[in-house]
């Protein structure tokens, strides 16, 4: 086994400390008793009970997690079956039309989603909301779940549903009695990532939302416009802590998909 | 026997793919639609390209928006900084994510799963906190500024807040992950016999490296750079919040002309012509990441 060198070890020192110190200094001043981002006035929990008690945060996250999870799962099913077709049919007539639609909503940038979303929304007669946002979220969330599915599925050996199947059990069954239990952990991991990618995204429901209906990083983006406020810290650390939380009891259940997971 | 099956298979490939016909293809037939419409008062805010006049239809195409996008600096200088600024920070992300990825894959198996992990959670967290992290970091009077002005390095505070600078920071810092994944899941593969061949060979460590290594990790290098490089070209929230007026990248320019100008047929048209520049590197993309899946 090689050894790793000390250049290695700076790279990977280096990496890691430039991907966390931003993180590390925004998680350490949301504790910060002054207003003032460069002046430490003393450890305070001043901001999280103001942030707990903003009203209009408050209902932006419920909004915000509502959305994550009911668009989450949407994804999930149809990431799902994506990936079915993809791995297990493969060929059928607009397979490529199918495989493109699949992979560009994961680099289309999302202003162009976005755009392209409310201009359907509005043609149609829709009236945006919650519910738009959430039909939104489920598109641009699913490709990153087929994902997900699709390298489990590439990873499964086909020897198990032969066996399956050898034993008498239908093409159909054997599917659902031998695949769908080992891919359980993926199911979660394409879940996870939907909903987080959802909580986080801005641009695509600042586009797909009406009146009334913002979401918790729609708060969040017209307050920082005004600039840093301790505040802001204390529900971006609080946020920090959800995903963080959700990732680590993820690698728990599912820890041989880790590697895969995300190496597209 | 045979049919049943066939329909599940049909009803299976329909429901995917009607969902992503209809909530991914149609809208951008739209955006295609109404940038040749034109802007009126009301909701929708665009005239309707055509019109039965009894059995009569007549259909108007306007192509006076892509005129005035394409003869308008502003829009072109828009364009052209945001390609110039997807390319260069592709490169540096580069820069820090190869060295990145390669010293992680020279770990130990049980740390390099660890350090991956951590490579992953900021992607996961989310990306308006992170780019905010670097708002309090960077400002005149921020963290860092203050920080050279106390030990003296500096002294009045640099501006890097508000400037391409902090543009290139906010994206390389919020992308990097996106390039360091397919990088690291290249090298942790790679065969470790091959170098050893080259280096009983009587090639050197940094030899082996560039003529072995480096050459089969190109395919992941292109994936990483193109899964930044195209979205980048859209961004919206970096250079909406650490960029200044000076630097107008097309996302913020399609962002204003919906919100803040409400002409839906300009900003159509910059979509479309912005789609049409990203068409050949998402299918140069597409057909790579399908080549690798196989």
């Amino acid at each position: 086994m090689p050894q790793p060198s000390w250049f290695n070890r700076l790279s990977i020192f280096a990496g890691l400390a430039f991907l966390y110190l931003p993180i590390v200094v925004l998680v350490v001043y949301s504790f910060n008793a002054s207003r003032l981002v460069t002046v430490w006035g003393g450890f305070s929990t001043q901001w999280y009970t103001a942030a707990i008690s903003n009203q209009s945060i408050v209902e932006g996250a419920k909004i915000s997690f509502l959305v994550a999870a009911i668009s989450a799962t949407f994804a999930t099913v149809l990431g799902s079956l994506a990936a079915i077709v993809a791995v297990r049919i493969r060929r059928f007539r607009g397979h490529h039309i199918f495989n493109g639609m699949l992979v560009a909503p994961m680099v289309m940038p999302e202003v162009v989603m976005g755009v392209s979303m409310l201009l359907m929304f509005v043609t149609l007669g829709i009236d945006r909301g919650p519910v738009t946002i959430t039909l939104a979220h489920a598109t641009f969330t699913m490709c990153f779940a087929a994902v997900v599915m699709q390298s489990r599925l590439v990873e499964l050996d086909p020897s198990l549903e032969e066996a399956a199947r050898d034993l008498g059990c239908p093409p159909f069954m054997a599917f659902m009695k031998v695949a769908v239990p080992t891919m359980a952990p993926a199911f979660v991991s394409a879940w996870l990532l939907s909903f987080t990618l959802s909580l986080d995204d801005l641009v695509i429901s600042s586009f797909t939302t009406g009146p009334g209906a913002s979401t918790l990083p729609m708060k969040i983006y017209s307050q920082i416009k005004f600039g840093v406020t301790p505040e802001v810290n204390a529900i971006s650390t609080i946020i920090l802590g959800v995903v963080v939380f959700g990732l680590v009891a993820s690698r728990i259940v599912s820890r041989p998909s880790t590697k895969s997971s995300l190496a597209v | 026997m045979q049919s049943k099956p066939d329909l599940g298979r049909r009803a299976l490939v329909f429901v995917p793919y009607g969902w992503l016909a209809v909530f991914f293809l149609m809208p951008f037939l739209l955006v295609l639609a109404i940038s040749l419409s034109s802007v009126r008062l009301g909701m929708p805010p665009y005239e309707p390209l055509y019109e039965w006049q009894g059995s009569l239809l007549s259909i108007r195409l306007n192509l006076e928006n892509f005129i005035f996008v394409l003869s308008e600096n502003t829009y072109l200088l828009a364009y052209l900084t945001s390609l110039k600024v997807a390319a260069i920070s592709t490169a540096l992300m580069l820069a820090i994510a190869y060295p990145l990825a390669y010293g992680i894959a020279s770990c130990a198996p049980q740390t390099r799963s660890v350090l991956i992990f951590l490579v992953i959670v900021p992607f996961w967290s989310s990306m308006l906190i992170r780019v905010y992290a670097w708002m309090s970091i960077l400002r005149n009077d921020g963290l860092l500024n203050s920080l050279l002005l106390n030990l003296g390095v500096i002294s009045e505070p640099l501006r890097i807040m508000n400037t391409e600078t902090a543009i290139y920071i906010g994206i390389v810092y919020t992308y990097l992950p996106f390039m360091v994944l397919p990088i690291y899941a290249n090298l942790s593969a790679s065969d470790r016999t091959l170098i050893e061949a080259a280096r009983d060979l009587g090639c050197s460590r940094l030899a082996a490296f560039w003529r072995v290594t480096f050459p089969l990790s190109l395919r992941s290098v292109a994936a990483g750079s193109a899964l930044v490089f195209i979205p980048v070209i859209g961004e919206f929230v970096v250079p909406d919040l650490l960029g200044g007026a000076d630097t107008q990248m097309i996302g913020r320019t399609i962002w204003m002309e919906f919100f803040n100008n409400r002409d839906w047929p300009v900003a159509s048209a910059v979509t479309v012509l912005l789609l049409i520049i990203l068409v050949i590197p998402i299918v140069l993309f597409q057909t790579r990441l399908s080549r690798t899946t196989k």
